[in-house]
């Protein structure tokens, strides 16, 4: 060990919830994001895809975290816990984060199978047959 | 005609719904130092992550008389993985806090799971008690991975079984953690458990 912090040592530069002004919730969602729901990105409600993959974010009121998040659901859809892995920031931020960009309509989530209640019997039929696969 | 923004919402998640994919999970449990995060790696599709989450003790009672929502939450570390099962359904795995003063936030992982892997060492059996006893008593399929260190004794899983003191439908298998086959073979066996209990909790009890 050293006598002084540097780089990565030190911990993050800003503080986390400074992304998100402080607030620990967002204003869209009264249900805590499951760790596996899944964010998608939102497409128009014509059918058309209202972006291309490279498009930019034009939307100056978003923070820099957002648009990684935006940029990333539009490769391919991913769970909260994932995004939280990639961006290397807690769960709760995240979740701030997305809770924005729900209410901005650039994004939204599956629900997962609600607590208490199995997967039906199909789903995981299809579960035991995908792991012999692999 | 003019949608109100709620409407449209709605009409765009009930068409979308059905092509979403079907997000489910499985933990992986036992104590510290017995493979958890080996294991996630070793049958994962996707490097092992690490996240931290904030969880909320849940179940305890909270004073009506303060007014303050009190609220004690810890941050743990917890790896995960994935496996595509298909393009309609993804499985993901979460290795649990293995420390265990941490048992009594686990109730929000444990939501919703579909079952989970319960890692044993044979050296230290007494390490997954706890996990056997969480999963026993809030009714989550599990299953006993007895992960074959190199150097510890192997013992037959009958004697194994007995040693945890299982019930007869709880299955167990020796294992090797760092073997992708193995814990794949491993993770098969819990999904199968899932799907016995599903059967069974569907169809009405036998007449006495």
């Amino acid at each position: 060990m050293t006598d002084r912090w540097f780089d990565d040592a030190a911990g993050p530069v800003v503080r986390p919830y400074a992304m998100t002004r402080g607030r620990t919730r967002s204003g869209a969602s009264d249900a805590r994001l499951d760790l596996i729901a899944l964010v998608l990105a939102e497409s128009a409600g014509d059918g058309s895809a209202a972006w291309e993959a490279g498009d930019d974010i034009d939307d100056h009121t978003l923070a820099p975290e957002h648009v990684d998040i935006v940029t990333r659901v539009r490769r391919t859809p991913q769970s909260v816990a994932e995004l939280a892995a990639e961006l290397d920031l807690p769960v709760g931020v995240v979740r701030v984060l997305i809770g924005d960009l729900i209410d901005a309509e650039l994004v939204r989530v599956t629900r997962p199978v609600p607590p208490a209640e199995l997967p039906d019997e199909d789903i995981l039929r299809e579960v035991i047959n995908g792991l012999r696969a692999l | 005609m003019v949608f109100g923004r709620s409407e449209r919402s709605r009409a765009k998640e009930a068409e979308a719904a059905v092509n979403e994919p079907v997000t489910l999970k499985v933990l992986v449990a036992g104590g510290f130092g017995v493979g958890k995060t080996t294991f996630v790696g070793s049958v994962s599709e996707i490097r092992p992550l690490r996240t931290e989450e904030a969880l909320t003790e849940a179940g305890r009672a909270l004073d009506d008389t303060s007014g303050v929502e009190a609220k004690a939450t810890t941050t743990v570390a917890m790896d995960f993985g994935r496996i595509t099962i298909n393009e309609k359904v993804l499985l993901y795995l979460f290795g649990t806090p293995g420390q265990s003063r941490f048992w009594f936030l686990w109730d929000e992982l444990a939501q919703g799971a579909l079952g989970a892997v319960v890692l044993a060492d044979t050296r230290r059996l007494e390490d997954c008690f706890a996990a056997i006893d969480y999963f026993e008593r809030r009714g989550i399929p599990f299953a006993i991975g007895v992960n074959c260190f190199e150097g510890a004794d192997r013992y037959p899983v009958e004697t194994v079984r007995r040693a945890l003191d299982l019930a007869e439908s709880v299955p167990v298998m020796l294992c090797d953690a760092r073997e992708r086959d193995s814990a794949r073979d491993v993770l098969l066996m819990v999904v199968e458990h899932a799907m016995r209990t599903a059967v069974a909790r569907n169809q009405p009890a036998p007449a006495p």
